[in-house]
């Protein structure tokens, strides 16, 4: 009989052309992802004259500079524009499909891609950006690649890899209500760190993730980078192939059908070996909220700050002291009292159909005490969304509606917070100068920003829900 | 790519953990050239205040470490974003190795493309080497990728390397000319994944 295998193991041999005798790996590459900032390796492509090898497996997005607030027309500015327009050139160039501005598929790619059924499970997917881990939601290996990879990838469509170490996270039992997948993706990287899985492919199993939706699925792996994995796996099962059933470039017919006989083999056996595991319960985990400048800065809602004066550590009170004060926090304040200058609702790890309807449902018949903007996460969840009328509910808040983009998370298409506000925020990183410079960013879950947005301070969506589903 | 095997220089010690690729390069610098040299905006919100004055407390600024081609720091130095364009910072600037006790896994791999050294050593020997730099700025540290050593003064340790990022620096690697070897073998497993997984190509749109 052959040795048990997880499924970080099975997708890796599925795509190992070669192992050299150093330990290194070359790969195939199934999908690879590009978009504006992209540039940098196709100009090392036409430093060489060189080809794309598989056009038709790269797919582009624009995603990181286009405008989510006013008319997408024209870009005023000429330097967004340009970088816009660059990447049409180079997809037109190389016969790559665009989802370009005006393209009613456009969205953030690691939105796009799995909604238009790009991202399959057994899939190597890459793309010059870290929070392509995403895509293992669906059961692909996904991960984020430099510019120097992507140049690879585009001439070669194979990557050199080292594989990784194995890391399972195992949650169990049920979550509770008001809990969602950001929840437990923070209470994951609090509680191991923000290099607690640097070098490990993880795979998110146990009761609470499999009752996960998709949208939840993506959150959770989106997220896995900032512990530092390579990339997290969510194993494929029913709810992936309902959700795939159906999508624009996924295989329908007799074709789904015998995907999805491959795709059901793909978990781990039954006695596999990882070489770490973390195992958390679900029914302990609260609404959580970040108050520092790493993801790993994570505490339940109703926890106070951290005081440095009771830290043993000198560098642990250091560092308490240097997070607390670029965050404008004084030490031992509780959560709750924290006041917010604005609230910002999408990127790539919260702006899905579920993740507009939680905090709708929470906003609904509310007002927004501050200002704040909504960026769904794809042109088609815009659209979905206004079907729904949840814009109306966000716009009778006192939000704005926005365009589909990667917006306010990272703040290089213009959208930021501006120096020394706080803002609510459904993204990824609270790093310093994330949303711009002197931007302070608290992270949670999209029905943990609309608490805060309609009590003006970080609060517990769990005291305003009232019968609400989120 | 520039090998490489020893460094005698000026080591600056920056004393934080999670230094990210996002306090290392700015995304609002993200849409350069690399012709337009990012090493003049590394760690850019850090070195300078928002009317673009050197903030003299960042050690970057301090006359011993300003021409540094040696940066010492804390754990998950360059984790976040993959931006490449964060190991053009350092290397533009001038520097050519970062010692630290864990790395962010895309940035150590990008910097391993562009010939920076990333060294890893234990908390303790990172904020040892800090510690004596604070105390003499100017004493020179030695990095030998041969012999996988750190000189640092009159103390002497070990660093870890991937092998494999090792060799990749000692003899300048290219990725795509190794790759090229193996042309066939690609287009061999092209062939035969296609029958194997034939779900895997995306389905044609009408």
């Amino acid at each position: 009989m052959n040795q048990p295998q997880t499924i970080i193991d099975k997708l890796w041999s599925a795509h190992e052309i070669l192992r050299r005798d150093d330990g290194e790996s070359l790969l195939w590459v199934d999908r690879h992802y590009v978009h504006e900032g992209s540039f940098h390796a196709f100009g090392k492509l036409a430093e060489r004259r060189a080809e794309v090898a598989e056009p038709e497996l790269t797919f582009g997005v624009a995603d990181h500079y286009v405008p989510t607030r006013g008319s997408r027309r024209n870009i005023a500015n000429p330097e967004l524009a340009r970088m816009v327009r660059q990447l049409e050139e180079n997809c037109a160039r190389h016969d790559i499909e665009l989802f370009g501005l005006d393209d009613p598929r456009q969205g953030i790619v690691h939105v796009v891609g799995p909604e238009q059924g790009l991202t399959l499970p057994g899939l190597l997917i890459v793309c010059g950006d870290s929070h392509t881990s995403t895509h293992g939601a669906l059961g692909a290996y996904a991960f984020g690649i430099g510019a120097s990879e992507v140049a690879h990838v585009l001439m070669t469509q194979t990557i050199w890899q080292k594989k990784p170490k194995r890391l399972r996270v195992n949650v169990d039992g049920v979550l509770p209500p008001g809990i969602s997948a950001k929840d437990i993706v923070l209470a994951i990287i609090a509680s191991i760190g923000a290099d607690g899985a640097t070098g490990c492919a993880v795979e998110f199993s146990g009761a609470a993730i499999r009752t996960l939706s998709m949208e939840g699925r993506l959150t959770l792996c989106n997220m896995s980078i900032e512990a530092g994995a390579r990339c997290g796996v969510v194993a494929p099962d029913a709810a992936t192939f309902t959700y795939l059933k159906g999508r624009p470039h996924a295989p329908t017919g007799a074709a789904f059908d015998q995907a999805v006989e491959a795709w059901s083999k793909l978990t781990t056996d039954d006695g596999a070996a990882f070489d770490h595991e973390v195992a958390l319960s679900a029914a302990k985990i609260a609404p959580i909220v970040t108050w520092g400048t790493s993801p790993q800065d994570a505490l339940p809602i109703d926890a106070s700050a951290p005081d440095p004066r009771g830290e043993s550590n000198p560098e642990r009170a250091q560092y308490l002291r240097e997070a607390l004060d670029y965050m404008g926090i004084a030490p031992g304040k509780k959560l709750t009292e924290i006041a917010i200058d604005r609230v910002f609702i999408g990127s790539c790890t919260n702006a899905r159909i579920e993740d507009l309807r939680a905090a709708a449902a929470v906003l609904a018949g509310r007002a927004s005490k501050v200002p704040g903007l909504v960026s769904p996460g794809s042109t088609v969840v815009k659209r979905q969304a206004e079907d729904e009328g949840l814009d109306r509910i966000f716009r009778e808040a006192g939000l704005e509606w926005g365009e589909s983009g990667c917006s306010m998370c990272v703040g290089i298409n213009g959208d930021l917070v501006r120096p020394g506000e706080r803002c609510a925020s459904t993204t990824n990183r609270n790093f310093r100068g994330r949303q711009g410079p002197g931007a302070r960013t608290h992270l949670m879950s999209p029905a943990m920003v609309a608490a805060a947005a309609v009590a003006g301070h970080l609060a517990d969506v769990r005291e305003l829900l009232g019968g609400r589903k989120v | 790519m520039e090998i490489f095997v020893k460094l005698t220089g000026t080591a600056c010690p920056i004393n934080q953990s999670n230094l990210n690729t996002d306090q290392i390069l700015p995304a609002r610098y993200l849409k350069w050239t690399r012709a337009m040299g990012f090493g003049k905006v590394l760690f850019h919100d850090l070195r300078f205040d928002a009317e673009g004055r050197e903030k003299s407390d960042f050690p970057l600024n301090k006359p011993a470490w300003r021409k540094s081609t040696i940066v010492v720091s804390a754990r998950n130095f360059g984790c976040g974003s993959s931006r490449e364009a964060a190991v053009y910072a350092l290397y533009d600037f001038g520097v050519r190795c970062v010692i630290a006790p864990s790395f962010g896994d895309i940035f150590a791999g990008n910097a391993a493309q562009n010939g920076l050294l990333t060294a890893v050593v234990t908390d303790r020997e990172a904020a040892e080497i800090m510690e004596s730099l604070a105390q003499m700025p100017d004493l020179p540290v030695t990095v030998d990728l041969d012999q996988q050593t750190i000189l640092c003064g009159n103390r002497t340790c070990k660093f870890m390397i991937d092998p494999i990022r090792r060799m990749r620096l000692l003899n300048g690697w290219d990725d795509l000319a190794l790759t090229e070897n193996y042309r066939d073998r690609i287009r061999a497993f092209k062939v035969e994944d296609k029958i194997k997984r034939p779900w895997a190509a995306p389905r044609e749109q009408l």
